[in-house]
């Protein structure tokens, strides 16, 4: 402790002293999880922010995968050297959240830099996802995506149905993948990100809550509520489905995204970031569509909930603080990603939901959803929008939330290998889950 | 009658051991405690608060029925890797020790899988039975025969035991060739000269000569089926569908890494490393007595 003192002390004078080390940029570090194309242009968008300006340099470093890169920065903070900005998915943001000072909030950096960020600029969704209960900004949003559906246009067209409308229902689902089947297709249905999509997204677009406190965003002591009538019917649905042979578990996280633009799955569910992959690789004509909901459910079809990844500011260990120099340029950065041309760029580049409304505008502005190949591009977007926020359609905080994903997936898979009822996996992922919830809420409730 | 070396003063001996002992130390002993104090502790992710909590995350560990399934999976994984990886590396070595053609071909690239990395090795394994992309996956779905091992526990138990068997058979293949060479000839021809079988030769004097070997194999195989198939496991199939293929050390790794729970992980190593002790031991003192060097 002493010895660090007297070091900063030391650079401290070195920075009064010599006006030639004044000079230097002040470095911020920076890890991403995001692999290649996205990773290549995220590192584009830090390599023309740098361009910019001349007082700090933003150097971005790829540390795997989301899970993994959260693990790293974590550990890194432990020993003291965790980076300026960590990128952390929403999964992550309960953990992060009640993170105490290992983060410095947003909304804390700036003020301390007094840079501006206009908020009201941003789409509710995105924004509330990352804020406290008190509306206070913890983290700056960046690359959003929601679930949508891609469908196959051209097994549509073979099966005698409508391509160019897809069922709003999952009523109207069931009978397409009847129809699909008996047209001889092996897949009719998969999905992607089981527990997000078939879960998270189904609670939310139902205004159907996921946990207590309004899904976890007003205090630790939240409890999951998954074993209700809707749910168990979905869940009994798939489960039958999958069965039948109407629907198939492609398995866990994005696994099952390929076998959508290989033909061999007829309508997939997952992340509108998987757009590019489609536009690439698919050999057929395709189409994608909002998320289904259960035909007369009270105030559904709600909007749907955002995934992807937001950028923390974190101290550097338990007793490395930052300096001014260090925040104002991470302050900096931040307030450069929010420029209408910088947010509607990345939107257009990677298929990412515009997380303001000026950067919507300036890719509207720019003609992007008049072209042919970019029909569609704005459902997710209208997704986000439809309904009027409520507390179960805000987003979901629930600490532990990676462990708590992992249980609902091994729980489903249980369910869908014969195992156990859909009642059954309901009620063990909530038992489980409330354990998970119970344990985070312990070893937090001092921190 | 033991010969006894005897040095001169005391610094030589210490000296000769240091290098060992510094290794034992900071590669063991002093990992080895830490996860024993880690393991009587409670804390956050961010190591910001921490409280001592006794025995009680083994309380909760032990009282965790997935824990105890787990516990179970492990037990049939490392039988079943041992047997498998053990049977086919003695078949295939007693095969080779024959005079044929080309036999150091046949023992090269026997002993090549050896060389692959655990996370190779079961990316090879999911090229040939993933259902979709796989060629034997897609021949089994082909005949009529549900294979999705994503799906299905039995068939993802299977597989790992598959690929985590076959890494080992060429270990277990170099020791059975060495065990093999050393058995004399002269004991097998004269069975033979009285009339013994190939089979009946096989079993009252080879394998019996063999045993020495065999036993060493089998405590490497179930050490290794234990802590060193992490990889396998993790690249084929993420200790799921289910939990049915998380073992012992695949659940620490996901409670301590994944989950960032580390008392509860520190636990379940402490326990991990006296079943390992007790394991060890009990081979030695039970199974050793039948073996005949």
């Amino acid at each position: 402790m002493f010895r660090r003192t007297l070091m900063a002390g030391a650079v401290a004078l070195a920075g009064l002293v010599g006006p030639a080390a004044a000079q230097q940029p002040a470095e911020i570090q920076f890890w991403h999880g995001l692999s290649q194309p996205l990773g290549g242009l995220l590192e584009q968008v830090v390599t023309e922010f740098n361009a910019s300006q001349s007082q700090v340099r933003v150097v971005p470093s790829f540390r795997g995968s989301y899970p993994e890169t959260m693990v790293a920065a974590i550990a890194a903070f432990r020993a003291g050297q965790a980076p300026h900005i960590v990128q952390m998915f929403e999964v992550g943001t309960g953990t992060m959240m009640n993170a105490g000072r290992a983060v410095i909030p947003v909304h804390e950096l700036l003020s301390r830099t007094g840079v501006a960020i206009n908020w009201d600029d941003f789409l509710p969704g995105v924004r509330g996802y990352y804020a406290a209960a008190n509306g206070n900004q913890m983290s700056m949003p960046f690359n959003s995506s929601t679930a949508i559906t891609y469908y196959n246009k051209d097994a549509f067209r073979a099966a005698g149905l409508n391509p160019d409308e897809f069922p709003t229902t999952w009523e109207g689902v069931e009978r397409a993948l009847r129809a699909l089947k008996a047209s001889g297709h092996a897949c009719p249905m998969s999905t992607a990100w089981p527990t997000w999509v078939m879960v998270e997204q189904f609670s939310a677009i139902h205004d159907m809550p996921l946990a207590t406190l309004a899904n976890g965003f007003g205090g630790l002591n939240t409890e999951l509520r998954l074993n209700n009538p809707l749910m168990l019917r979905h869940m009994t649905n798939l489960v039958n489905w999958q069965k039948e042979g109407l629907f198939r578990y492609g398995g866990r996280n994005n696994a099952g995204e390929a076998s959508f633009p290989s033909g061999e799955c007829a309508i997939m569910m997952t992340s509108s970031g998987f757009r590019a992959r489609v536009q690439r690789e698919a050999r057929f004509n395709w189409g994608v569509a909002m998320l289904p909901y259960y035909e007369g459910t009270q105030n559904a079809p709600a909007n749907a909930i955002i995934g992807g990844a937001s950028f923390w500011v974190m101290n550097g260990g338990p007793s490395v603080t930052r300096s001014e120099a260090e925040q104002r340029g991470v302050a900096n950065f931040f307030a450069y990603l929010a420029r209408p041309d910088v947010a509607g760029k990345w939107h257009m580049d990677t298929g990412y939901l515009p997380i303001t409304r000026s950067g919507f505008e300036h890719a509207r502005s720019q003609g992007f959803y008049a072209k042919p190949e970019n029909t569609g591009a704005e459902v997710p977007i209208e997704q986000m929008l439809r309904g009027a926020t409520t507390e179960n359609t805000r987003g979901i905080r629930l600490g532990g939330f990676v462990q708590i994903r992992d249980i609902m997936q091994e729980e489903m898979e249980k369910a869908f290998q014969g195992q156990q009822t859909p009642e059954q996996a309901l009620a063990a992922m909530n038992t489980r889950g409330n354990a998970v919830l119970r344990n985070f809420e312990r070893a937090n409730r001092g921190g | 009658m033991r010969k006894k070396v005897i040095f001169k003063g005391i610094a030589l001996p210490w000296l000769l051991l240091l290098p060992q002992l510094l290794i034992t130390g900071v590669f063991f002993f002093w990992p080895a405690g830490q996860a024993i104090y880690g393991s009587f502790l409670r804390e956050d992710a961010f190591g910001l608060s921490r409280q001592f909590v006794g025995f009680e995350n083994f309380a909760e560990v032990l009282a965790d029925p997935n824990y105890l399934a787990s516990g179970w999976t492990t037990v049939v994984f490392s039988f079943s890797v041992a047997f498998t990886a053990l049977s086919a590396a003695l078949f295939l070595a007693v095969q080779a020790d024959k005079a044929i053609r080309g036999a150091n071909g046949y023992k090269t690239l026997l002993i090549w899988p050896y060389a692959v990395a655990p996370a190779i090795a079961a990316v090879l394994w999911l090229f040939m039975f993933h259902p979709q992309i796989g060629l034997f996956g897609r021949m089994l779905n082909g005949l009529g025969i549900g294979w999705d091992y994503r799906l299905n526990g039995d068939q993802a138990m299977l597989l790992v035991i598959l690929a985590a068997a076959w890494k080992q058979v060429s270990y277990n293949f170099i020791f059975f060739m060495a065990g093999l060479q050393s058995i004399p000839k002269a004991v097998l021809e004269a069975a033979a000269i009285d009339g013994a079988r190939p089979m009946r030769r096989f079993w009252t004097i080879i394998f019996p000569l063999l045993a020495p070997t065999s036993f060493f194999l089998l405590v490497v195989n179930i050490v290794y089926a234990f802590f060193d198939t992490f990889g396998i496991i993790h690249a084929l199939t993420n200790g799921g569908p289910g939990q049915a293929t998380t073992t012992l050390i695949y659940k620490v790794y996901v409670d301590g890494v994944q989950n960032l729970n580390f008392g509860s992980s520190a636990a379940q190593s402490v326990i991990l490393m006296v079943i390992v002790i007790l394991l060890t031991a009990v081979q030695f003192r039970f199974v050793e007595r039948k073996v005949h060097y």
